[in-house]
């Protein structure tokens, strides 16, 4: 078995994994009772499964020009996620589409903030 | 965390810091230009020069002051815990996802950061979004104030637990690029609830 | 080898996308839908990525770097939108 193939097979899991967790962040979406907890599975799974699955992408190609825009994917998906994530948060809690039953502490509750617009 | 919100007033740092913070974006502006491109040339780093200083004139970036110093051991380390837990937590989430007729029941709970700063606030908040069952749901940038909504809260030994976790990746980020203040502010300053 | 793999990513991640489909579908509100989204185009991104893998071409990874970065501008620009629809 030469090193190619040890990666290739490498690659497989790598893509296979990322693959399962985007699943179970689908699973995570659509049956979460919340908005918050949406993201939950919108953030995490779903930013470590799309980073699987470049890295099973960087695997494959092995050339060094593909590798940087990989890299670039990677890096912008990472920076990205959370902004658009506090952004849906805070949206959702101020809009008042957090469904309080399903918090057990809300500290956020009696003391309004005071930044943003 | 838009541009608008960032912008503090008052808080503009000395000019030779400006210039400086301006070549760093512009280093990586190139860099990022030949990535694009797939390789490093002549032609593409000169391109990458014009492109990125067009962008630094039309599109000034709102000044986020880099008082500290990187500390590659620290930085190595943040990294590393980072991927261990970006890795446990997708894993912890996947698992509350796909287990049958589980209700997970969340709080949100908002932790004071010992050390203020923009870049502090922002990098925190980031990476807090990404690692175990945290969410940034609001900031309170005056007061320095993350509110995190944590997912799977079973016990109130589950919030301290949260808590401690948040004040670490604050400790990471601080000994990653903190300066030497900001260390001191780290182990000087209290950690009580606001 | 190849072929199995093409097969088992094909369905997860076409799964993935309905799922993303319905919740996009039974929103209730913008915000959850803007969620879904989200994950529709990260899952089209993934199987780009993923048919490039497997057949072990690069032609499409500027599509990818290109959808990266739509994503996101679409969501914030869709939440803004929502914050100030929906006070």
């Amino acid at each position: 078995m030469s090193v190619g193939t040890v990666i290739d097979w490498l690659a497989a899991v790598a893509l296979v994994s990322g693959a399962l967790l985007s699943l179970a962040a689908g699973i995570g979406v659509l049956r979460f009772p919340d908005v918050l907890d949406r993201m939950h599975a919108a953030t995490k799974p779903q930013v470590l499964g799309m980073l699987l699955l470049l890295l099973g992408l960087a695997l494959r190609l092995r050339t060094a020009a593909d590798l940087g825009m990989i890299l670039l994917v990677g890096v912008f998906q990472l920076a990205t996620a959370p902004v658009a994530a506090q952004m849906i948060g805070r949206a959702a809690y101020r809009s008042g589409r957090v469904d309080r039953s399903l918090l057990d502490v809300d500290e956020l509750a009696g003391d309004p903030p005071r930044t943003g617009e | 965390m838009t541009g608008r919100t960032r912008r503090r007033a008052g808080t503009s740092p000395p000019r030779l810091g400006r210039r400086r913070d301006q070549l760093i974006a512009l280093g990586w502006l190139v860099v990022v230009w030949n990535l694009l491109w797939g390789n490093f040339s002549p032609a593409n780093l000169l391109a990458g020069l014009l492109v990125g200083g067009a962008v630094l004139v039309f599109f000034p970036l709102p000044p986020v002051s880099f008082g500290g110093r990187l500390r590659p051991r620290a930085l190595l380390r943040l990294a590393g815990v980072f991927v261990v837990e970006l890795v446990s937590a997708s894993i912890h989430v996947a698992a509350i996802a796909v287990r049958p007729g589980f209700r997970p029941r969340g709080a949100i709970i908002g932790v004071r950061l010992r050390v203020r700063t923009d870049l502090n606030l922002a990098l925190t908040a980031e990476l807090l979004s990404l690692v175990p069952g945290t969410l940034i749901v609001e900031v309170d940038r005056d007061a320095g104030v993350l509110y995190v909504h944590v997912l799977d809260v079973r016990s109130p030994a589950d919030l301290t637990g949260s808590r401690d976790r948040i004040l670490a990746v604050e400790e990471r980020v601080v000994r990653a690029v903190g300066s030497a203040a900001e260390l001191r502010q780290l182990t000087t300053e209290p950690t009580e609830a606001p | 080898m190849t072929v199995f793999l093409a097969v088992v990513l094909t369905v997860l991640l076409s799964t993935t996308a309905l799922l993303a489909l319905a919740r996009i579908y039974r929103g209730p509100s913008l915000l959850d839908r803007v969620i879904a989204a989200d994950l529709l185009l990260a899952t089209m991104l993934g199987a780009v990525g993923a048919e490039a893998a497997v057949n072990r071409h690069a032609t499409t990874l500027p599509v990818l770097v290109v959808l990266s970065l739509l994503g996101f501008v679409g969501s914030v620009a869709l939440v803004r939108f929502a914050a100030r629809e929906e006070p």
